[in-house]
This record gives C-alpha cells, sequence and structure tokens, in this order.
C-alpha cells in the first residue's frame, strides 16, 4: 500500500516529520489544493478550541498541484457527507483510514453529481433561502467545478467554501 | 400525459412541435366555439403576486374549455398572510384541485411547489426565473404570424435581468434561429446564457441599436426594461426609455417583419405603430389562450 507522501522523506528531515507526524489512528486527508486546509478544518467543525489531535501542513510542494495542503485527525474516520463537502473545495483530495499507524484504505474524494443540505443558495431570493422546508440541493459539475442551483438554477463557480452550510 | 410545466429546458424541440400543434387545433375554441373536454375539472390559480394579464388568459382558457377555476384570492386577505408555507398551501389546493396555476415572486418557487403537489404545477412566473407559457405563446405567435424556420429575430431591452426573454431565447436556439441582441452594454445577455445558446445551434450577434439590424429581420420582439429586476435605481435610469421602436424607425423594416412584446409595454413601442402592418402584440397576447388550453389539457390528461 502506498505510504504517504510526507511520511516518506528522510528521518533528518526532522522539523518537517514534528510539523506533520503520523497519527496512529484517524484519517489523513492529503492533495488538499494549497490554501483549502483550513476551509476543510471547517467542514470538519474544528475550530480553535478543538481538544482533538489534529496536524495541519500547509503549501507543500506537490507535482500535481504546485502546492497543497494536508489535513491528520487523530481518532476520527469521516462521514460520507464530509467527504463529500470537501470534494467541492478540494476536488483532488485523498482520503487515506490510518490504523495503528498502516494506511488501511485509501480513496481520491468523488464529486457527487448531485449534493443536497451542503452549500447554501446565493441567490438571497431562491426559494431555498425561506422559510419554507426545503434543503438546498445542487446538480454538480466536475471541471470546473460549477454548482447549480436546482430551484433557481444560479450557479456557483467561486469561492464555494464560503457558501457550505 | 401528465406533467408539471416548470421551464422550458424540460422540453425538448418535439414535445414544443406537439403543444404548438395542438394550440392550432385549440384555436376555434379560443375564439369561442364551445368545449367540454375539461368538463368536471378544476383549476386552481395561486397569485402571489399580480399578473393580471396571465391569470385571466388562464381562466378563459380553462372556461373555454369547459372546466372550473378556484382563485386564492389576494396574498393578503389569504391563509399565506397568517404564515402558511407555500409547501402546506400547495398541499391543501392539491386536496380540491386537479391542476394548479403558480405564480410567485421567489426563483425556484415552481420547482418546490412540484415536490410537494399531487397534482400537476403549472409555472405562470418564478421571480426573474421562468415563465414557460410565456415562452411557447411567443413561439406559437411566430409560428402563426411568420416562421419558425430560417427565422431571423432581434431581441431588443432588458437580455440581463429579464428571464423570460433567457428562456425564449433558449426555446428559440432549438429552431437554430439567427438570433440579434440587442440592448446597452449594461443589459447584455450573460455570457454563460450566450455560451449555452451556441451549444444549442444557435446563431447569435450583439449590437446596441436597433436601427443596425431592422432591414434584415422577420421578428422584432421588444421587451420592457423592468424596473423592479435592477438591484440599483440608478443604473435604472441610465437605461430607461432607451429604445423606442416608432413608424419612423419602421420605414426600413422588412414587408414581412413582426413586432412583439409580452405586454404591459410603457414606452418601448409608440402607440402609432399598433396601426401599422407589423404589429401582433395584441394577436400575441389572444394567443396566450389555446397554447394554455393546449398546457392544461396535457397537464389534466385529457390529451
Amino acid at each position: 500500500m502506498k505510504k504517504e507522501e510526507v511520511e516518506k522523506r528522510p528521518a533528518g528531515s526532522l522539523k518537517k516529520e514534528m510539523l506533520v507526524r503520523p497519527i496512529r489512528q484517524g484519517t489523513v486527508i492529503d492533495h488538499i489544493r494549497g490554501g483549502q486546509a483550513l476551509n476543510v478544518l471547517k467542514i470538519l467543525g474544528i475550530y480553535g478550541t478543538t481538544e482533538a489531535v489534529v496536524s495541519v501542513a500547509m503549501n507543500v510542494p506537490s507535482k500535481v498541484l504546485g502546492s497543497k495542503d494536508i489535513v491528520k485527525v487523530e481518532g476520527r474516520e469521516l462521514e460520507q457527507k464530509e467527504v463529500d463537502r470537501i470534494s467541492l473545495i478540494a476536488p483532488d483530495a485523498t482520503i487515506n483510514i490510518i490504523r495503528d499507524f498502516e494506511v488501511i484504505e485509501k480513496y481520491r474524494v468523488d464529486l457527487p453529481e448531485r449534493i443536497d443540505g451542503v452549500v447554501k443558495c446565493k441567490n438571497p431570493n431562491c426559494i431555498s433561502n425561506t422559510l419554507e422546508p426545503v434543503i438546498s440541493k445542487f446538480m454538480v459539475n466536475k471541471k470546473p467545478v460549477e454548482l447549480r442551483c436546482v430551484y433557481c438554477e444560479h450557479v456557483i463557480s467561486e469561492g464555494i467554501a464560503e457558501h457550505l452550510i | 400525459m401528465s406533467r408539471h410545466i416548470i421551464s422550458m429546458k424540460d422540453f425538448s424541440r418535439d414535445e414544443i412541435d406537439f403543444i404548438l400543434n395542438r394550440a392550432r387545433e385549440f384555436e376555434p375554441i379560443a375564439r369561442g366555439n364551445t368545449s367540454s373536454l375539461l368538463s368536471g375539472k378544476i383549476l386552481a390559480t395561486l397569485f402571489y403576486e399580480p399578473s393580471t394579464r396571465t391569470r385571466l388568459s388562464f381562466e378563459t382558457a380553462m372556461k373555454r374549455l369547459g372546466g372550473d377555476v378556484i382563485d386564492l384570492g389576494s396574498v393578503e386577505s389569504s391563509s399565506v398572510a397568517k404564515g402558511e408555507t407555500l409547501a402546506d398551501t400547495i398541499r391543501v389546493i392539491g386536496n380540491y384541485a386537479d391542476a394548479i396555476v403558480l405564480r410567485h415572486p421567489r426563483e425556484g418557487a415552481a420547482r418546490m411547489a412540484a415536490e410537494y403537489s399531487k397534482v400537476p404545477i403549472i409555472n405562470a412566473g418564478d421571480g426573474a426565473g421562468h415563465h414557460p407559457t410565456q415562452t411557447l405563446l411567443d413561439l406559437y405567435t411566430i409560428m402563426r404570424e411568420s416562421s419558425l424556420s430560417d427565422m431571423k429575430i432581434a431581441l431588443v431591452g432588458d437580455l440581463k435581468y429579464g428571464r423570460t426573454v433567457h428562456s425564449l431565447a433558449y426555446a428559440l436556439s432549438l429552431y437554430h434561429a439567427d438570433m440579434t441582441l440587442i440592448s446597452p452594454k449594461q443589459l447584455q445577455m450573460p455570457d454563460v446564457i450566450k455560451k449555452d445558446l451556441k451549444k444549442q445551434g444557435a446563431r447569435i450577434s450583439e449590437t446596441t441599436d436597433i436601427e443596425d439590424v431592422i432591414g434584415d429581420i422577420d421578428v422584432l420582439y421588444v421587451t420592457r426594461i423592468q424596473k423592479e429586476r435592477f438591484p440599483d435605481p440608478a443604473e435604472y435610469q441610465k437605461v430607461a426609455g432607451i429604445y423606442r421602436v416608432t413608424e419612423e424607425l419602421l420605414g426600413k423594416a422588412r414587408d414581412n417583419l413582426i413586432i412583439m412584446h409580452p405586454m404591459p409595454r410603457v414606452d418601448e413601442i409608440d402607440p402609432s405603430v399598433d396601426r401599422t402592418k407589423y404589429a401582433r402584440y395584441f394577436q400575441q397576447s389572444f394567443y396566450g389562450v389555446p397554447v394554455r388550453m393546449t398546457l392544461l389539457a396535457m397537464a389534466m390528461e385529457a390529451i
């Protein structure tokens, strides 16, 4: 099984290993687009007051992405809804599930065709932004990532993180 | 077939042709011949914002086909004023009526209503969103008064906020129409929509001046620049009254030109144009009746 990129660095690079130290049990989210790590933490509900053991690496050079962020969360595996949210702001991210320091499962996030109850429509006059008993629904275009509201058809193409519920 | 009628994008070209051809058959009834096609059926009209023309046209269509109409009345005097949600209203009215015509100020309202309704919802306008029955009657007018094939049409006015024009342009693209978009720079059709239209096979050009194309088009479709759609009143003032179709302008028009307008007009078309052979906007409003008859009959599975 492919080991996580940062962990393969030479042992001499102590500082980097301390920054993103291996975890015993939990989830490593790798290949997050540079600059999106804090939004990923927001999706996971991890704020400044968290007691969770969390490592964050930002702007790590990456051949594929130019620069990438990495988030490691000890003692937690993600729910599908969280993965769906992450896929919207980090469509290249990979999820590594770690047990006893070993990667036991690794997969790339996959944008769903439709996403419900995750993003708030940016059109203030949309029926989904009222007291009606309706949850937001968006059809997802994958490349480039664009969300089209099922109700009012407004498109969100930039700053998706700002519209996450 | 029974179905909701929410957006033009839900219709294929074949389905549109079917509707237009059936509307032709309903025209004598729209002119006064009697019919009992929808006898015993009840249509509910729910207008959360005023639209006399559309409501009366639906009522006329239903009654000419022998059906009955119940009306929510003004929003201020109904359950809506007590804070009832649209979702609840739809579920209640669906117990009384065989179909519901809905006009609502919020975009996407008809789509949501369809999720809650056990009877067909016909969208009669959702905010700045869709108004498919208007688009279908526009197409029908072109079919009856001009031609839908090899047609050159100019769309004039607010092409940015006027989303019913977007629906019409989308439908015209299914007929590979040659479209000229005429608007002031700040009211041009959004790029994302133009891209969609071109993908559908439309030929599109743009200008700011009607005179540039008046001698070269079959249909001049004029729209009102709607003050209520402007986020900034100062922006509205800059473009209000910018286009005015006059007899003089029409001096260079083709003989077979037709002029359309969804109405109501303000000052976009000079009243003197009404007397010319080009004016078709009053016929256009009549054609709303046979087209809506067809849609009602479809929704209630009578055809």
